[in-house]
């Protein structure tokens, strides 16, 4: 089917894929087997220029919008999730200095993550605070010229590999909602070091780090944006990026459909293939329809994006919330459909459903996601019974 | 030369040998077809054309040579101050084709010390030997090697001249062919006399192995060739023989290199190099995993031989590189190949078919395999090679 | 450094297939790609160029479809094109090809160093890279698996033998012909695909590179195809059959009668 995408985003798809087939697909059993960031292929989607896509042309990137993002965090999710979300990390850390930074912040710090020299994160999440992201308690007390951060961040994709993180801290408690501040910390700063990497369920070969700051001083020079905007920063941020996560969903089960449909071709049972059994057939045009849905979905919300809205909160979080689902259903109905083969490690569909779960957990979970949602609802339908 | 043209008559436009046609040297023209100049005469066309409306005529292309020339000329390589096996190899064509052509079979030998080589060389049927002696001539530098060719061939014109196709041969040849303005034909597998014309006939493999080329040099003098190792057999040395040996050891003026070898890296070799072997126990696919490749092993050490394998274990990462047999690894031409689980794509069949002997097993009886096996198992090989290592210990014993 | 990369543009000769019947080839839906051995070299001089400043630019001499062959190049992030073709080069062997390539070569000038690929997967011939450097008159490094150093006006390199390596010198400028060890190489970026869409090559003829049309395509080449046909199929085959003990027996004592087995 034709998504009518750009040159530009059909250049990006076949690069990205061609970077999948060639360079991901030969170790990501390895890769996950090991638990190893993934450092020769984001070598390799930096030297393709992938980094690039999100970034502004005036800062070495490409200038492109969130569907340009989205095909490549697609077609690296076929290969591997593990490697899609340490891509997609980089650019959920590093929006937030697209937005909402100065010209002297987005001049040092882009044109490293444009060439993929340096990869990013985002620190928002802590023990106590995953859908309750109010309930942040890392600090940042002004010091001189400096900002002093104490307090602890949790799973953070990328943690410990990457430079430039973006981490949300409460500047000043009292002002409750608009009491919090988000600071662009790099690796190496003295106070900033790093948990053990955790061991996951899935996208293994990622790095999931808690990050810790004792007096760790950051220059003043480095809080994006304006004191107390940090919730503001940090949910403008989510909405550009939750149809990212929505393609790595995508990308999953699509990878993990093909799988099962080439193997419902070669596995002959009671002589026949079992692609000629009614069940299966129904199975896989169940999967085949939720995939082209969530792609229609993802791809529409993230041209509306584009396209210079300004207010996308509710169809970004439904661009997020489809797909995760969808993927877990469908990497079940392909292990399903590989029968005992599926739930052998030999074979990549099993490492596929257990990457796809996350899609549903991070970036807001698929339940906190709805009450934005809901809330949204509730909001645009109270305006037009005032109108 | 060969011809081919359409007999415009019979031909029906049907377009089948435009389509055909591997250098694209066919345009339709109106209703019919037409060969343009750039036809290389490979005769796909022929056969394709449903009507039979395209004709070829071969014609051993005349000798036309610019100046009289004669001899057969046989370049020998030297290791370590030794023959190596391709030069003895092409001795023994070399002399082959000077007797059909009732010429002197002259051989050219650069070193530091050539005098022992050079009697070898007589003794495997040189009539005559042109040495080189400089310390520049003991490891390969181009500038050096060419220049005292010319100073050894001043006035010569030799006919035909051979050469190994080592890595030290497909760089001298080459730029030797082109200094002397003539045609070089590199990795011959046949070399024949035309007899009608008398002129060198070179067979080679064409597009990526899947068929033959014959080349000739009709006009330019030397008709040069380049043969890989184990193609010819070699020959008996025979030291009663005698022969004109000339060494030359004045070339220091003549002799300048623009190159400099600065170390020689010998390596270990890690794995039995498996181009050299006699014998080859070669698994596929069927073979099933790595783990049984242990048995091929134990095959091979039965029968003095070696390991390898075709392109599918190699990319499943059972089997290292250095073992693949096919168009994209190494050609073998062992006295006895057995392919085991292996069906036999033409990719693999360009690597191993020129072996004297090939057994095959496996398990489909429709295996492309069969087609070049001297000897067929239809059968299971993990069953039939134990059973086999088993019978030839019996012999052992 | 200004360095010079030639390639040729090959149809996928793994993906030609041959009709067993009729012995035609189809080259319906056969790609044409950019010769493997010259992806290396490419690598090879676009490194050189990033540890030693300096430009790439990549020549091929073939039909109008070959742009795409530099357009691959251009994609890769090499610095310019340069095209030879015309009929007057069609059909030319390696001595013909090599003196095309040579004469472009000299009119793209002021190079330090020339890279190719061994050799092309559908000529294997590997004699281009040499003919090439005695054309130029200059020396010839084959079958480079590392470059140790490279300045303006010298090289070191490893040269590949049957046991191990040479570390070869050599003054530049020189041709240097490259082996698959060499590097791996890179994947055509975003930015290098984007260039490569408004590329438009430098075309040569003959006559723009003051070229003797005598020297060129079919005209110019001393070898000439007399024939090209299928391998002869083995025959005479026999299969052993039988329960699987008796066939490993039968099998055994044939070995053995042939003398290979000791």
């Amino acid at each position: 089917m034709d998504y009518f995408l750009t040159e530009q985003q059909m250049m990006i798809r076949e690069t990205a894929r061609q970077v999948a087939r060639e360079k991901i697909v030969p170790v990501r059993a390895e890769l996950d087997e090991k638990e190893e960031f993934p450092w020769e292929v984001i070598k390799a989607c930096a030297a393709a220029d992938l980094f690039a896509i999100w970034i502004p042309e005036a800062y070495g990137g490409l200038g492109g919008g969130i569907l340009d993002l989205c095909i490549a965090v697609e077609e690296l999710s076929k290969a591997c999730a593990g490697v899609a979300v340490s891509y997609a990390a980089s650019a959920l850390g590093t929006i937030p200095i697209v937005l909402f930074g100065s010209e002297e912040q987005k001049a040092k710090f882009l044109p490293d993550v444009a060439s993929g020299r340096r990869l990013g994160a985002f620190a928002l999440t802590e023990a106590g605070a995953g859908s309750d992201a109010g309930g942040v308690q890392t600090t940042a007390v002004r010091d001189g010229d400096h900002y002093v951060l104490n307090g602890t961040k949790q799973w953070i994709t990328n943690g410990g590999d990457a430079e430039i993180y973006t981490v949300v801290a409460i500047t000043d408690r009292s002002r409750g909602p608009r009491g919090a501040s988000t600071f662009i910390v790099e690796k190496g700063t003295p106070g900033f070091t790093f948990g053990k990497k955790e061991i996951k369920m899935g996208i293994r070969s990622s790095s999931t780090r808690e990050l810790v700051f004792t007096d760790c001083r950051v220059p003043k020079e480095n809080l994006l944006g304006k004191e107390g905007q940090g919730f503001i920063v940090a949910m403008k941020t989510l909405d550009k990026s939750r149809p990212g996560i929505g393609a790595q969903a995508l990308g999953i089960a699509q990878g993990a459909f093909d799988e099962a449909a080439i193997y419902s071709r070669q596995r002959v049972q009671f002589g026949h293939p079992i692609s000629s059994f009614q069940a299966v057939q129904h199975m896989l045009a169940n999967m085949a329809i939720k995939i082209e849905a969530s792609r229609a979905l993802i791809y529409s919300v993230a041209r509306y994006i584009d396209s210079g809205a300004k207010d996308y909160s509710k169809e970004s979080a439904m661009a997020k919330v489809f797909p995760s689902d969808m993927a877990m259903e469908v990497t079940t109905d392909a292990v399903q459909i590989l029968g005992g083969y599926g739930y052998m490690r030999d074979y990549p569909v099993e490492k596929m459903m257990r990457d796809a779960k996350i899609t549903q957990i991070y970036e807001g979970t698929n339940q906190v996601i709805r009450n934005v949602i809901g809330l949204s609802i509730v909001k645009e339908f109270a305006k037009r019974a005032q109108a | 030369m060969t011809t081919v043209r359409v007999l415009s008559e019979q031909c029906t436009g049907c377009g089948e040998c435009v389509a055909s046609c591997p250098v694209a040297a066919i345009e339709m023209r109106g209703a019919s077809a037409l060969i343009t100049d750039i036809c290389t005469a490979c005769g796909i066309c022929v056969t394709v054309c449903p009507v039979e409306a395209i004709e070829m005529e071969h014609v051993a292309p005349a000798a036309r040579p610019s100046a009289p020339s004669h001899g057969v000329w046989v370049f020998a390589e030297l290791h370590h101050g030794r023959l190596v096996g391709v030069s003895r190899e092409l001795m023994a064509a070399g002399r082959r084709l000077a007797d059909r052509k009732g010429t002197e079979l002259t051989a050219l030998v650069f070193g530091a010390a050539v005098e022992q080589p050079a009697r070898e060389l007589v003794a495997l049927g040189a009539d005559r030997v042109l040495g080189a002696e400089h310390p520049l001539l003991e490891l390969f530098h181009d500038d050096a090697y060419v220049e005292a060719f010319m100073a050894l061939a001043d006035g010569q014109h030799p006919e035909i001249m051979l050469c190994g196709g080592t890595v030290l041969g497909r760089a001298f040849f080459p730029r030797l062919a082109a200094r002397l303005g003539t045609g070089l034909t590199a990795d011959c597998t046949s070399l024949e006399i035309d007899a009608e014309s008398g002129i060198l006939l070179q067979t080679r493999p064409a597009y990526g192995g899947n068929l033959l080329a014959t080349i000739a040099c009709p006009d330019r003098r030397p008709q040069m060739a380049t043969v890989r190792p184990k193609v010819f057999p070699a020959g008996a040395a025979d030291f009663s023989r005698t022969g004109a040996i000339a060494i030359r050891r004045d070339l220091d003026g003549v002799i300048r290199s623009r190159t400099k070898v600065l170390e020689v890296l010998e390596e270990v070799v890690q794995t039995v190099n498996i181009a050299e072997a006699d014998v080859i126990v070669a698994g596929g696919r069927g073979m099933g995993a790595a783990e049984n490749f242990a048995l091929l092993e134990q095959l091979a050490k039965a029968l003095g031989g070696a390991v390898a394998a075709s392109r599918a274990p190699v990319d499943a990462g059972w089997v290292p590189y250095a073992r693949q047999v096919g168009q994209t690894g190494k050609t073998v031409c062992p006295k006895l190949y057995i392919a085991c689980g292996i069906s036999g794509q033409v990719q693999h069949l360009v690597g191993m078919q020129s072996a004297d002997v090939i057994v095959a097993i496996n398990k489909d009886p429709q295996a492309p395999i069969f087609s070049v096996a001297t000897y067929g198992i239809v059968g299971d090989a993990l069953e039939i090679v134990p059973l086999l290592i088993k019978a030839l210990h019996l012999y052992k014993n | 450094m200004k360095i010079i990369v030639c390639i040729k543009q090959v149809p996928d000769t793994v993906h030609v297939r041959i009709d067993e019947k009729t012995g035609a080839m189809e080259r319906e839906g056969v790609p044409a790609i950019v010769n493997p051995y010259d992806l290396y070299a490419l690598e090879e001089a676009l490194r050189l160029r990033e540890a030693h400043g300096g430009s790439v630019t990549a020549l091929t001499m073939g039909p109008p479809q070959a742009e795409a062959a530099l357009r691959d190049a251009i994609a890769l992030g090499v610095d310019e094109g340069c095209h030879l073709s015309g009929r007057e080069f069609a059909g030319g062997d390696t001595l013909a090809t090599s003196y095309a390539l040579a004469k472009g070569v000299e009119k793209i000038g002021g190079y330090h160093l020339i890279l190719c690929g061994k050799q092309a997967i559908d000529g294997d011939t590997a004699q281009v890279g040499p003919e090439l450097a005695e054309h130029l008159g200059v020396p010839f490094l084959g079958f480079v698996r590392r470059v140790r150093e490279a300045g303006i006006g010298r090289i070191v390199v490893e040269r590949m033998t049957e046991e191990g390596a040479d570390v070869v010198e050599s003054s530049l400028p020189a041709v240097v012909s490259v082996v698959k060890e060499i590097n791996t190489p890179r994947l055509p970026s975003l930015k290098g695909k984007m260039r490569a869409k408004s590329f438009k090559a430098t075309t040569w003829n003959a006559a723009a590179l003051g070229a003797d049309e005598a020297r060129l395509g079919f005209a110019g080449s001393p070898t000439k195809v007399v024939k090209i046909f299928h391998p002869e199929a083995r025959s005479g085959g026999e299969i052993i059959a039988g329960a699987p003990a008796e066939v490993a027996a039968r099998l055994a004592e044939k070995l053995r009668s042939l003398g290979v087995c000791r």
